[in-house]
């Protein structure tokens, strides 16, 4: 009798969502959507930005109150909307992409601050605060020293820390947003560890993420939204990474291998030798007219590193560059983009882009040159370049004035490209091009660089996922520790065989 | 893949649109109330004796908030610019002492003045270098130069005025030109360069890249470090042009003239609508909201009103503009984000 009463308790759902709908100005953010978290499951949200993941996310925390007709459950009891107060009060804890956290104060601080707020009499008491940090990280495994201030660990920690704070407002539904966005693959595996430990002491976890592989190693189950509607909830077991992507983009993406043969074409690039102490070491590589060349390989390989030295940003200690039979030697990275070397930044929010500055002035930066005219600007040069550029990327805009910031990760991407491609490149690194981009929108970049390189363009493509190096490219290189590894053909050697070794 | 089509053209709306832009708001907001309002209260306000007083009283502050200007658009402050003014007319009148006082030549005064401006690019110089090397805070590296320019012209000139100049200097002070305020004539020059360098040169805009962000504009090829030396440099130069203006006007050099400029000129940017954190900022709107400061502060003296309150009128102005900037702002940006 009791066991049926307890088995029948297990299968109710912890959360319940039923006909959400959102309008913003007019435009439909959710439409009717249904979600459903059970206790102590994992459970993934997956879609492309915008298809209303967020506007879920914040419809049950209480930021917005869904239009009329929405049917919250929640533990038992139901809601017509949640606000901030009763959503905390209740057991339902986000942890957002930017943490949240205070790193000037201490791990205990940060964990328990919350615990302290509101008491009578107000005064902090710390003994109380480390008790409480020390418990909630112990649930979790984990052990951190709670007096050091938080600003002394990598950001993985820091995560946890931000779970620990949530254990602690006794959650029982715990809401992660892109959590692994800033982590390499071991602080990720780390991480993946902590939500099992989570989700085995009953906690209800739901994991918003870019990255299908995790979506796929951790959750139990996965609720698909495309265009503010639901697609449907699937359990995890037997899904690939191409059935999610096509059930969130509703298209299907043929992959074939692009590889062509380049042997018999002019070097562009050649390096022999390339090291710098403690970053790489002894790199050699030859890249061709319309040659992409991939270089994959864990965070922290010292990829990115390699490719700021190509670039003049950051001085070799050994090794020769040799660009179209010239050896060249660069003071920074304004002579290596005279000498036809781009280089598209991994980090395009603050390194690749300025993105409170407009569209336009993004996209001549790197040529603003070429607009001047006897020392001053030709604005109607300018508005004509950028409109050609504009239109060869297909770049989906409103004015050129517009802040860059207004688009969408796959469109900013279109315009750093068309940046660099207006300094006339012969050889363009593109470093991590489709981070924080789109699944939808990252087949149009791979046809934007296929299309380059049909022109004669040179491309380095670095990327940590290998189907993407494997896809895309002609070569595939592989870099650990600094050094190159293994050279692969994806004519030749399976996807498979490749992931084996990277990630090994 | 070269295109034939025709380059879009803005509209003409859209022109005026950019040539007002949102920056102007504000001023020009201000503008029209201290007008009506001063024309309500006094029938002399609207008369040609009150623009004169502006125009002749305008070019200090205005070139040493154009001094201001480029650094804030970097992100930067020049703390020295009301220093670097007095020193440069410190070199002047002291040129012209040395090569015959009250006869000294024209060509004398030439020189003296090119000196002078070579000396207030100087102070920028070394402002630059430290800034753009050592990556020390403007705010600081300003101040220990506006310190260091201090106590040199107070140890020079004993704390004391440098007076007795040729009497061809005075007209660049007071005089007119086609009925029109020298002075005025020389800061509208130097508006309208400052203008064409921000809008129409490659150092004007990588000054608006650094100042939103310098590490992407690095990484996009610009020259942070030469973007920021020329940067400093231009402005003690202008500085040295209000610093020769300063010194036809009182007809005299003190260290220290002026000083009281200096936090004003910083309220004159951002009622003009620069953003304080840097990238962003025209030059019109900043010269309009000096024309209001001047206008406010003109228009008390002829009700009578003490001379201190203007400055203190000045401060409510000024808050006033930035509340509702925000209100504005809210209005405007007022949707949900959505995801």
């Amino acid at each position: 009798m009791t066991d049926a009463l307890d088995r029948g308790a297990a299968r109710r759902p912890l959360l319940s969502l039923r006909t959400i709908t959102m309008t913003f100005g007019g435009v439909r953010a959710l439409k009717g959507v249904r979600f459903e978290v059970m206790p102590g499951e994992v459970h993934c949200l997956a879609g492309e930005n915008g298809s209303g993941k967020s506007t879920l996310i914040k419809i049950i925390t209480g930021v917005y109150r869904p239009e009329p007709g929405a049917e919250i459950e929640y533990d038992g009891e139901t809601y017509s909307h949640m606000s901030p107060v009763t959503a905390q009060a209740a057991g339902i804890q986000v942890i957002w992409q930017d943490l949240a956290l205070f790193p000037e104060m201490s791990v205990a601080e940060n964990i328990a601050f919350q615990t302290m707020v509101g008491r009578r009499p107000r005064l902090v008491d710390y003994g109380a605060m480390r008790k409480a940090a020390a418990a909630a990280l112990k649930r979790l495994g984990v052990t951190l020293d709670v007096d050091r201030p938080l600003k002394d660990f990598p950001i993985a920690q820091r995560q946890i820390v931000a779970i620990a704070r949530a254990l602690v407002g006794e959650a029982k539904i715990v809401f992660m947003d892109e959590p692994t966005a800033s982590l390499t693959q071991s602080e990720t595996d780390y991480l993946l560890d902590i939500v099992r430990t989570l989700s085995a002491s009953g906690v209800a976890v739901v994991f918003v993420s870019h990255r299908l592989a995790e979506v796929l190693e951790i959750s139990d189950r996965l609720t698909v939204l495309r265009d503010g509607a639901l697609v449907g909830v699937y359990p995890t077991e037997g899904m690939t990474q191409s059935r999610i992507t096509e059930l969130m983009t509703g298209k299907v993406f043929d992959q074939t291998v692009r590889a062509k043969p380049v042997a018999g074409r002019p070097v562009v690039l050649e390096v022999e030798g390339l090291s710098r102490q403690g970053l790489f070491e002894d790199v050699s590589l030859t890249v061709r007219q319309g040659e992409t060349l991939a270089i994959t390989g864990l965070l922290g390989a010292g990829r990115t590193e390699l490719a700021l030295a190509l670039f003049g940003m950051l001085r070799p200690t050994a090794g020769t560059v040799t660009l179209e039979g010239r050896p060249v030697r660069f003071a920074s990275n304004r002579d290596a983009i005279a000498a036809g070397i781009a280089y598209l930044s991994e980090d395009r929010l603050s390194l690749g882009l300025i993105q409170p500055q407009s569209i336009a002035d993004n996209l001549v930066m790197a040529s603003y040159d070429r607009l001047l005219t006897g020392g001053l600007l030709s604005e109607r040069r300018k508005r004509t370049v950028v409109a050609d550029w504009i239109r060869r990327l297909a770049v989906k805009i409103g004015r050129q004035e517009d802040p860059i910031s207004t688009l969408s990760g796959g469109n900013q991407q279109r315009v750093a490209i068309a940046k660099w491609l207006a300094t006339n490149p012969k050889l363009l690194i593109l470093d991590s091009p489709t981070v924080g981009v789109d699944v939808g929108a990252r087949a149009g970049i791979f046809e934007i660089v296929a299309s380059l390189a049909a022109d004669g363009l040179a491309i380095i493509l670095i990327t940590d996922e290998v189907p993407e190096a494997y896809f895309n490219a002609d070569r595939v290189l592989h870099m650990a520790n600094g050094r190159i590894v293994n050279r692969f053909d994806p004519r030749v050697t399976a996807l498979s065989e490749i992931e084996a070794a990277v990630y090994a | 893949m070269s295109s034939a089509a025709a380059p879009p053209r803005a509209s003409l709306g859209a022109r005026l649109k950019a040539l007002i832009g949102p920056e102007m708001a504000g001023p020009a907001f201000a503008f029209v109330a201290v007008v009506v309002v001063f024309s309500l209260v006094s029938p002399q306000f609207l008369s040609p004796a009150t623009f004169g007083a502006v125009g002749f009283q305008l070019p200090e502050l205005g070139l040493l908030t154009l001094a201001m200007l480029l650094p804030v658009l970097t992100g930067g402050l020049n703390l020295a610019i009301t220093f670097t003014a007095n020193i440069s007319g410190l070199t002047v009148a002291w040129i012209l002492h040395a090569n015959g006082g009250l006869e000294a030549s024209g060509t004398v005064f030439a020189l003296a003045c090119l000196a002078a401006v070579a000396v207030g690019a100087s102070t920028g110089v070394v402002m630059g270098l430290v800034i753009a090397y050592t990556r020390a805070h403007p705010i600081l590296v300003s101040l220990s130069m506006m310190i260091f320019l201090r106590g040199l012209g107070e140890f020079l000139t004993r704390g004391g005025d440098v007076s007795g100049f040729p009497s061809y200097v005075q007209p660049i002070g007071h005089g007119t030109l086609f009925g029109l305020p020298v002075p005025l004539l020389i800061f509208i020059g130097c508006v309208l360069g400052w203008h064409v360098l921000l809008t129409r040169t490659k150092l004007g805009f990588n000054t608006f890249m650094i100042g939103s962000n310098m590490e992407a504009a690095r990484y996009s090829g610009v020259n942070t470090r030469k973007v920021l030396v020329l940067v400093y440099t231009l402005s003690g130069a202008m500085c040295a042009i209000a610093g020769i203006i300063m010194l036809a006007r009182f007809n005299s050099v003190r260290v220290g003239h002026g000083e009281s400029y200096l936090l004003i000129t910083v309220l004159a940017c951002f009622l003009g609508g620069v953003n304080p954190f840097g990238g962003f900022g025209r030059v019109i709107p900043v010269f309009v909201a000096l024309v209001v400061l001047q206008l406010l502060s003109s228009g008390l003296n002829l009700v009578g009103a003490n001379q201190h309150l203007a400055t203190a009128l000045w401060g409510i102005l000024l808050v006033t503009v930035m509340v509702l900037r925000w209100v504005v702002g809210r209005i405007g940006s007022y949707k949900p984000r959505k995801g």
